[in-house]
């Protein structure tokens, strides 16, 4: 549920006094920051001066109408839109202070530092278990233990551990698309990230696994970083601490999710978390 | 975002009927507020009697809006000025019905008055209750019009009625001392102004909740 009114639950009326602004905490240290991104699939101009500090710790959600960019933003995180003929991009994206445009930066480091998580579950047709260990493997980790031990970590840390561990030889296609999403969370946690981006991770899920991912990207935060890409304005409301509102390739509100869906500066903020849009 | 046109403009149209409760009962807590301070005045207990009868209807709008209320929640899992426009409601709601229940007091009182000649002609009582009635109008207009500046008014009318209150019971204490044979009349006076003081202050809460649902901040002008 939402805080209707700015006051934490030990503050009583009769402390707060009128229009004081809630305490808020020391800012965390930005992991990402995007400063006056533009990016253009050949002459579409589908990202527009983007500036969006994400920072350490915390999850950071990015809603808007579809076709306006979310994907394309954290594509470009990762610099998998790189894949895409005819991508152009200008401005920066510092993460932990280094430009990933720069000529010099490792794509391959870069991906080893970010994980992402699609809408649809997409497991490799392989055991359980080869899912898991591929990243790791790639990196050159073969130690048969040592690969035992990243694979049950990350189960355990995609609360799938004890749903699976009796047949991790089975194929992953076996499971159900709530297992299978924790399947491509726990791929993700298995390079031992720093930041997980995830796209409407839970679009495909009914709603207990929903529920389940969900609790899962809160106690994911506690570790890494978070951006997620999500149409349900509930999800935004309930999982994320951040939530950036585009619009049209534009960032048009980035601000503390409480108050996006408490009170938006912007109209369209608004228009859009109300479902008036349009 | 696929589809939601008319489930949306039924959720505008049900946001004006929530509305369209709450004046409703805005408008019912002045008229019984006006009929308790009338019964008063002209010792009319089959006018107090009718205050008391009329209370339901005050709490039957409560009751409805707070069924709105969660149906609206449930259904629409509002946001932003939606949700404020929501929570709001339910808390004037709860004002209104909370005055409702002074005016009732009031009649209360009048009945225990009963035909006994007062003391002498009440001026400052009539006086007190005009200006809470005037208030819960500005109120009304200050909700309907969402119109910030007049709620910021209110709170400083609510200054002037609490001042009224602190005169009105030094004056009936003085009073009692000189007049023993008067005692219950002049309690059941004394209990009718602090009645009215409270409703100053409920509409003062109103006042505040227009002001958040405006705005989306609080504030306390009760102070
Ligand atoms: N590979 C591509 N080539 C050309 N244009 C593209 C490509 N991918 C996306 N676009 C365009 O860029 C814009 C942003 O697309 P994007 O996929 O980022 O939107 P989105 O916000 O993720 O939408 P959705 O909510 O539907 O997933 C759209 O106008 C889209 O048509
Ligand atoms: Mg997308």
């Amino acid at each position: 549920m939402v805080q209707l009114m700015n006051r934490t639950d030990n503050e009583t009326k009769a402390t707060v006094s009128p229009m004081e602004a809630p305490v808020r905490e020391a800012a965390k240290p930005v992991v990402y920051d995007t400063k006056q991104l533009n990016l253009w699939y050949g002459s579409h101009h589908a990202l527009k001066n983007i500036d969006l500090p994400i920072r350490e710790n915390e999850v950071t959600a990015i809603i808007g109408p579809s076709g306006c960019g979310k994907s394309t933003y954290i594509k470009t995180l990762n610099r998998m839109v790189e894949l895409v003929d005819g991508v152009r991009t200008s401005g920066e994206i510092l993460y932990r202070g280094r430009n990933i445009f720069d000529a010099k930066y490792s794509v391959e480091e870069l991906r080893t530092r970010v994980g992402m998580v699609f809408q649809k579950p997409n497991p490799f047709p392989k055991s359980i278990y080869d899912n898991i260990a591929y990243g790791p493997r790639i990196h050159g980790i073969k130690n048969k233990k040592i690969l035992d031990e990243i694979v049950e970590q990350s189960l355990r840390g995609a609360a799938i551990w004890d749903e699976v561990k009796d047949r991790l030889n089975t194929n992953a296609y076996s499971l159900s698309g709530g297992q299978q999403q924790r399947i491509c969370i726990a791929r993700a946690l298995a390079i031992e990230p720093d930041v997980i981006l995830m796209d409407e991770p839970t679009s495909a899920l009914d709603p207990i696994s929903t529920l389940k991912v969900e609790e899962l990207v809160q106690e994911l935060k506690e570790n890494y970083s978070i951006i997620i890409v999500t149409h349900n304005m509930q999800q935004a409301a309930r999982i994320s601490d951040k939530t950036a509102f585009f619009l049209n390739g534009e960032v048009i509100e980035f601000d503390d999710t409480d108050k996006i869906f408490q009170n938006p500066a912007d109209q369209r903020t608004e228009d859009y978390i109300s479902g008036r849009f349009g | 975002m696929r589809n939601m046109g008319n489930v949306r403009k039924t959720f505008e149209s049900e946001l004006e009927e929530l509305k369209g409760k709450l004046l409703r009962m805005v408008d019912l807590a002045e008229r019984q507020l006006g009929d308790s301070m009338s019964a008063l005045q002209t010792q009319n207990l089959t006018l107090a009697n009718a205050v008391k009868q009329n209370d339901a209807e005050i709490n039957a709008l409560d009751d409805e809006i707070n069924q709105k209320v969660i149906q609206l929640i449930t259904q629409q899992q509002p946001v932003a000025t939606d949700l404020r426009k929501i929570i709001v409601a339910l808390k004037i709601s709860t004002d209104m019905e909370r005055i409702g229940d002074l005016a009732v007091n009031i009649a209360k009182s009048t009945l225990h008055i009963g035909d006994e000649p007062l003391i002498k002609p009440i001026v400052d009582i009539p006086k007190m209750g005009d200006a809470v009635r005037v208030m819960l109008r500005k109120a009304f207009d200050a909700y309907d019009l969402e119109d910030i500046d007049l709620a910021f008014e209110l709170a400083k009318e609510d200054d002037a009625i609490d001042e009224a209150y602190g005169r009105l019971i030094r004056e009936l204490m003085g009073y009692m001392h000189r007049n023993p044979d008067y005692v219950n009349q002049i309690t059941q006076l004394a209990f009718i102004s602090r009645h009215l003081e409270r409703v100053g202050d409920h509409v003062t809460n109103m006042a505040e909740n227009i002001i958040f649902m405006v705005k989306g901040k609080t504030l306390n002008l009760n102070e």
